[in-house]
């Protein structure tokens, strides 16, 4: 089974939101809502500025709190690692929202709780998410990352990286290479 | 210097620039919750040591109150359910690692227990109640029977039921001032000295009221304790937490908490009660509704700052 993780280049990324927009689109995110969005890290004191642009999203956690937290089970790690919510079974009770450090989910405006999906209905027709497909930098990469040939795990295995917010304990699966 | 902006721009609905998933809904649910454990638990353990004539309203009359607080309670946690129609899949799943799953089915336990408890002391109360029909009135025969260990029950569940208002929060990792520890048994004294705060209104009898006042001045007491061990804990945690504390230490809550909870809820209904009980002054109804607000606010203060602490500024948007 594989074990699904993304790698962004924050060296390559211009944040052009193209990301944002395909996500929208692929998914039919309602408006006001977004499942990825893009940060701007500035860091420093003029002249002397270091900026980091990140394409941001859930996390799809090893130790995903959204989902212990949740009372009723909707919210699960599917095969690959990748977390869900199952819409039948949300009460919409909010636990897994307050429980990410990442401010990852949304209420959709029928009542579940919504969030990135790692794109999973194309990934098991073997394609990439739609955010990585459309990336015009191709700064994004998805895949296996028990792999060790393939692209993402060659990606870390290179390259410095980080992950957002591994202090809280939570086993981030997104990778931003510095 | 240190900036972070959304590009893409970000301003989610209850979620940006800090939660609000939780209104008024929650506080009011943990406060009633903690109410009615505080009222259930004092009635099944005065019960249970024979003391039910001595202590007639912690033992006979608050009970009465619970089924219908506690229905309140949930009638709020029920409106704050985002997809309510999908509501009974609380009682699809036992999630043993999610606290809100422990204590919704604490809940599905303790208000069945708290209506037969209620039906039990109806009687006493109103001499002249008759219960409908026959069948009604022989199965609250057949419980009373079966009083004592009706009584146990309440005394395990309502000491899960107030615990669990508390750790329900403090299991946000995600939330800094949520995460300690210190806020199950704080939630569970809090709803203690309320309930006991409950019976003092309720209480007609000079004995059982100085008794339940004592108990509230522990209650109290430990309260206290228990708050400054929470900023304790804070102050010497990560960066994250010491935020979260001085949201309460200079911030936006100092004045709300400190004068309004612990002043006003907590050490002027206490200073009330010693003095009442050393007879320097009449008692009165003031520390107990004192008390109860006291109660209230802290859950709405808990709940706000909660959602307002975060982990990092990258997600200050």
């Amino acid at each position: 089974m594989p074990r699904y993780g993304m790698v962004i280049d924050t060296k390559r990324c211009v944040g052009c939101a193209d990301c944002v927009v395909a996500c929208k689109t692929e998914n039919n995110v309602p408006d006001g809502f977004c499942r990825d969005w893009i940060v701007q890290d500035v860091r420093g004191a003029f002249p002397n500025l270091q900026m980091e642009i990140r394409s941001e999203r859930c996390n799809h956690c090893e130790n995903a709190p959204c989902v212990r937290c949740c009372p009723t089970g909707a919210s699960y790690i599917e095969d690959g690692g990748i977390v869900l919510v199952n819409h039948d079974e949300c009460t919409g009770c909010k636990a897994c929202i307050a429980s990410c450090p990442y401010d990852a989910r949304f209420v959709h405006p029928e009542g579940y709780v919504d969030k990135c999906t790692f794109c999973i209905h194309r990934v098991q027709q073997g394609l990439d998410p739609a955010c990585v497909a459309v990336c015009p930098t191709k700064c994004m990469h998805f895949g296996d990352l028990d792999d060790p040939n393939s692209e993402v795990s060659k990606l870390l295995a290179s390259r410095p990286h980080h992950a957002l917010l591994p202090e809280a304990g939570t086993q981030p699966k997104v990778f931003y290479l510095n | 210097m240190h900036e972070l902006d959304v590009t893409s721009g970000r301003n989610m609905h209850l979620i940006d620039p800090h939660l609000t998933i939780w209104g008024w809904e929650i506080p009011v649910y943990l406060f009633l919750g903690g109410l009615v454990a505080g009222i259930l638990f004092f009635s099944a353990f005065y019960f249970l040591r024979g003391k039910a004539d001595e202590m007639p309203a912690t033992v006979r009359l608050a009970p009465l109150f619970a089924p219908v607080l506690l229905g309140l309670g949930l009638l709020a946690l029920f409106l704050d359910l985002e997809y309510k129609r999908h509501v009974f899949r609380f009682y699809t799943n036992i999630r043993l690692e999610s606290p809100m799953s422990w204590g919704s089915w604490t809940l599905a336990v303790i208000f069945p227990l708290s209506v037969i408890w209620a039906a039990l002391h109806l009687e006493r109360v109103f001499p002249q109640w008759r219960w409908p029909w026959p069948w009604l009135a022989g199965l609250v025969r057949f419980v009373k029977e079966q009083a004592r260990v009706v009584a146990w029950l309440l005394i395990v569940y309502a000491a899960l039921l107030g615990m669990y208002t508390g750790i329900l929060l403090s299991a946000f990792n995600a939330r800094p001032f949520w995460n300690s520890a210190i806020l199950g048994p704080l939630f569970l004294v809090s709803g203690l000295s309320t309930g006991l705060a409950l019976n003092l209104l309720l209480s007609r009898n000079e004995k059982e009221k100085h008794t339940l006042a004592r108990l509230d001045v522990t209650a109290i007491s430990v309260e206290l304790f228990l708050i400054i061990h929470l900023f304790m804990g804070f102050l010497a945690s990560t960066q994250v937490h010491i935020d979260a504390a001085r949201l309460f230490l200079g911030g936006p809550y100092t004045a709300a908490f400190w004068v309004f909870v612990v002043g006003l809820g907590l050490l002027l209904p206490a200073a009330i009660e010693l003095l009442e009980l050393r007879g320097k002054i009449l008692a009165t109804r003031i520390p107990a509704l004192l008390v109860l607000l006291g109660g209230l606010l802290l859950r709405f203060i808990v709940v706000e700052a909660g959602q307002v602490s975060q982990w990092s500024l990258a997600l200050t948007k």
